[in-house]
């Protein structure tokens, strides 16, 4: 079983959410996908200031098997997005819920966080979908 | 073994196992509306000796003429060798062989292609090929919506002096996908986009194209076209004649960071006009572009015990990867015709591209001198030109044109279905092909002509 933090939100897709104090949120992939897509070759982050509703593909992660669209799990305005990615795209395999976070998300209603799973949810998502 | 290997035997029990009835029933999802019901003109069966005969008198229809048309399609010297080699076994197959890397010879011609259209148009990258030019710039415009990420447009600046049927190529590979095409008109005395002419707030656009030479043989303001079109975050996609290349300022040294994409047709080099085709399309692009760009690209890596050698790369941007999100559903090349091209590059190096490109300006300016000199025909445009330029006849052109090729010439290409106010107007050219001798038949037969009318 990978690994799945408890204070994070997760989407069907298998995004992870992290909220911060400030009204925005972090996302990436969680570890179980990206042990999916298997190593990572390449990484297209949003471009900042531009918006996005909920499951628009706003990013995509390209690794030795596959070119996947992420799906942005709220509606918002990008406010950052992890540039170093593009040098050292393999830190979504060897730190996915850390250095290798993908947007950061300024929310434009937080209705669309409670959409999301909490950590137990998602563990069951992944399981159904394993079998 | 035979060459098709399923026996009747061998497909009832394929059908049997998935529990299917007939093979037919496997496209019931195609709707009877699309389906073409059967190939009338097509015969079942013919003869060597006829099919020998048909194609005898097929090619007899296209004649010899001394050409001085070129539109798109040009006339330019093959040396013998390039189809001598191309032909032989070991590089005539017509495309990228499924087991790309068992074929380590035809990628690194690939390879090799690659590097020298990348080094013409001075661009990052280029792909293996597309189907032709016009097919090019509707990928080429695909890929700058796709690429162009400060622009949410889907909005292309198209000048009028395109080629013509890129233009309806292009809008009918696009128009379903919501793009939208803004004509850009030319200049009247110079037949080029006036820069100045440009609005100040053009609003959101995807892409400029710029094509040089333009389809009138016209040189463009390049430099200042595409500093315009990045001051707007657009993206510049430049239509380019290979062979011009050799003389002109490729597209990635135009203004101060260069066009983003360049395509354009492949037939000048090294491929014969036979009829119209089989030609085929090259796009170049820059680094930061190469995932957007459609159609194979092959690279050069080393395999575990360190040796070199060629691969397709950047699979995950095609169709067998990536399904409908790919960026193209091209996912092939022209592999006979780049093969031809690639060794005609080789043989005249830089330096008999350049003479080539020198040779057909020349040859033009000769043409257009001795035109022009005659009464009653004056050249349309005062600018510069590479190896075409627009005539303007005083006399009926139609019945000019059947005149000339009655004495087996080939006159130039008629302009005005295309351009309507470009009336008894014919656009000409003479390659490195076309001798004083020619020059002055076209001269005399025209002045001849134009004297009876």
């Amino acid at each position: 079983m990978s690994e799945i933090p408890g204070e994070l939100k997760y989407s069907k897709s298998h995004e992870w959410v992290k909220i911060e104090d400030d009204g925005t949120v972090v996302i990436g992939v969680t570890e179980h996908a990206q042990d999916l897509l298997g190593d990572m070759v390449y990484v297209e982050v949003p471009e900042v200031d531009s918006d996005v509703e909920v499951e628009d593909a706003c990013a995509v992660v390209e690794s030795v098997k596959a070119a996947s669209d992420i799906y942005s799990p709220v509606s918002g305005t990008i406010v950052a997005s992890n540039d170093a990615l593009t040098d050292a795209p393999e830190m979504v395999n060897s730190d996915p819920y850390g250095e290798g976070w993908i947007m950061r998300i300024k929310l434009a209603d937080r209705a669309d966080l409670d959409q999301l799973m909490d950590a137990s949810a998602y563990a069951d998502h992944v399981e159904a979908e394993d079998h | 073994m035979p060459y098709i290997p399923h026996t009747e035997e061998e497909v009832r029990q394929m059908l049997d196992t998935i529990g299917v009835q007939d093979i037919e029933d496997l496209f019931d999802e195609i709707p009877q509306s699309l389906r073409h019901k059967s190939l009338e003109g097509v015969p079942t069966q013919a003869s060597e000796m006829d099919v020998n005969r048909l194609m005898h008198e097929r090619a007899a229809k296209d004649g010899q003429p001394l050409c001085f048309m070129g539109a798109g399609a040009y006339d330019h010297h093959i040396p013998a060798a390039v189809w001598q080699i191309t032909t032989r076994g070991e590089y005539y197959t017509a495309y990228t062989p499924y087991q790309a890397e068992a074929s380590q010879g035809t990628l690194q011609l690939l390879y090799e292609y690659q590097t020298m259209m990348a080094n013409l148009n001075a661009l990052d990258v280029s792909n293996a090929s597309l189907y032709d030019g016009a097919s090019a710039l509707a990928e080429a415009i695909l890929m700058a919506v796709r690429a162009n990420r400060k622009s949410k447009s889907k909005r292309i600046l198209m000048p009028a002096n395109v080629h013509p049927n890129y233009r309806k190529t292009a809008e009918a590979i696009v128009r379903n996908q919501g793009i939208t095409f803004e004509v850009i008109n030319y200049d009247q005395s110079s037949g080029c986009i006036d820069p100045a002419s440009l609005p100040a707030e053009p609003g959101d656009f995807a892409a400029l194209i710029i094509p040089q030479p333009n389809f009138f043989g016209g040189l463009e303001d390049v430099n200042v076209l595409t500093d315009w079109a990045h001051r707007h975050k657009s993206l510049v996609i430049g239509v380019v004649n290979p062979i011009a290349l050799a003389v002109l300022a490729p597209p990635g040294d135009w203004g101060n960071d260069g066009a983003d994409i360049a395509c354009g047709e492949g037939q000048p080099l090294g491929i014969p006009m036979s009829s119209g085709g089989p030609f085929y399309g090259f796009m170049c692009c820059k680094q930061a572009l190469v995932r957007q760009m459609p159609g194979r690209i092959i690279g050069r890596t080393v395999d575990l015990e360190g040796k070199p050698g060629f691969t397709l790369t950047l699979q995950a941007r095609e169709q067998h990867i990536r399904r409908s999100k790919a960026t193209s559903n091209i996912c092939t090349n022209q592999g006979l015709m780049i093969t031809a091209s690639t060794i005609h590059m080789a043989l005249l190096g830089a330096d008999g591209l350049e003479r080539v490109a020198l040779a057909s300006h020349d040859n033009t300016r000769k043409l257009v001198e001795k035109l022009t000199a005659i009464d009653g025909v004056e050249a349309v445009f005062n600018n510069a030109y590479f190896h075409e330029v627009v005539i303007q006849l005083s006399a009926p052109l139609a019945e000019v044109m059947r005149a000339l090729h009655a004495q087996n010439l080939l006159p130039g290409f008629a302009l005005q279905e295309d351009y309507p106010e470009l009336e008894n107007c014919l656009l000409v050219c003479a390659t490195e092909m076309r001798n004083d001798e020619d020059i002055e038949t076209y001269a005399n037969h025209l002045q001849r002509i134009m004297s009876k009318l």
